[in-house]
């Protein structure tokens, strides 16, 4: 196939990134931050299985790498996610910038 | 036909993930990131990748997703504070912009040095459950097992951080 060039999977892989990489920094939901870095996985993903489509073809590496980064991704989901409840079960806020117990 | 496709999908994807950012609730924000993840599995499709595009649909949006929504729900959805931090937005913005000038900057010098051409087309069944599955189980094994130590790790982890009583 490919008519689309790769140039363009990469360019929608950076502009994902780019907005994850903000939302992961800038919100002050914790959820919302958790959501952020979700995104630039995903980002991560995509340029993933655009170069292992275009430049090795006949290899499935590319894709293995990406199960791997799902079930990463899975992981700090859910630790992430356990965290956010202890913290607002002990806090009462999952707002980041009143969670400054270890601030010096 | 395929272009415009390309175009459609590639704007509901960075929509999504616009969605994700800006939205003030945060069940929006958890719809607008099932939006995203949707996409790219259809994404993955058109690059032959039909086992990832499943693997993405059940473990992003069915789980990952609804988890977060879980925990939406628990926490209260309408949470004062969703907004953007003032002090940390300019720094966000700025990060954001150099990452994405850094990649512009990356793709346009492979653009002038010429990237590598487009090969062959698709090998068929390459995307497949029997061509993945053989790679985790020959090459990758070792990093295929240590990735289900690190499962059961998060899930213990996961499980001990939300017990009542360990706080």
């Amino acid at each position: 196939m490919p008519t689309i060039p790769l140039s363009w999977f990469l360019l929608v892989g950076a502009g994902l990134f780019s907005i994850g990489l903000y939302g992961a920094l800038a919100r002050r939901n914790a959820v919302a931050v958790l959501m952020g870095v979700e995104l630039l996985l995903n980002a991560v993903n995509i340029n993933l299985v655009a170069f292992n489509r275009y430049i090795t073809p006949a290899q499935v590496t590319g894709q293995v790498f990406t199960v791997f980064v799902l079930a990463i991704a899975a992981a700090e989901a859910a630790v992430g996610l356990a965290l956010i409840i202890a913290i607002y079960r002990t806090r009462d806020t999952v707002n980041l910038d009143e969670i400054d117990l270890l601030k010096g | 036909m395929q272009l415009l496709f390309f175009l459609i999908l590639a704007a509901a994807a960075i929509a999504g993930a616009l969605g994700v950012v800006v939205s003030k609730k945060p069940v929006y924000s958890a719809l607008s990131l099932l939006v995203n993840f949707a996409v790219a599995a259809v994404l993955f499709i058109t690059l032959q990748a039909q086992f990832v595009a499943v693997v993405q649909i059940i473990v992003y949006a069915g789980a990952i997703v609804v988890l977060f929504l879980f925990v939406i729900m628990l926490i209260g959805g309408d949470l004062p504070g969703v907004a953007v931090r003032p002090r940390a937005r300019a720094v966000a913005a700025v990060a954001a912009l150099v990452a994405g000038v850094l990649a512009l900057a990356g793709l346009g010098y492979a653009l002038v040095a010429g990237s590598p051409a487009a090969t062959s087309g698709a090998v068929p069944g390459n995307g497949s459950v029997q061509a993945i599955g053989e790679a985790l189980f020959t090459t990758y094994l070792l990093p295929f097992e240590l990735a289900s130590v690190l499962l059961l790790v998060a899930m213990i982890g996961a499980v001990a951080l939300a017990r009542k009583d360990s706080t």
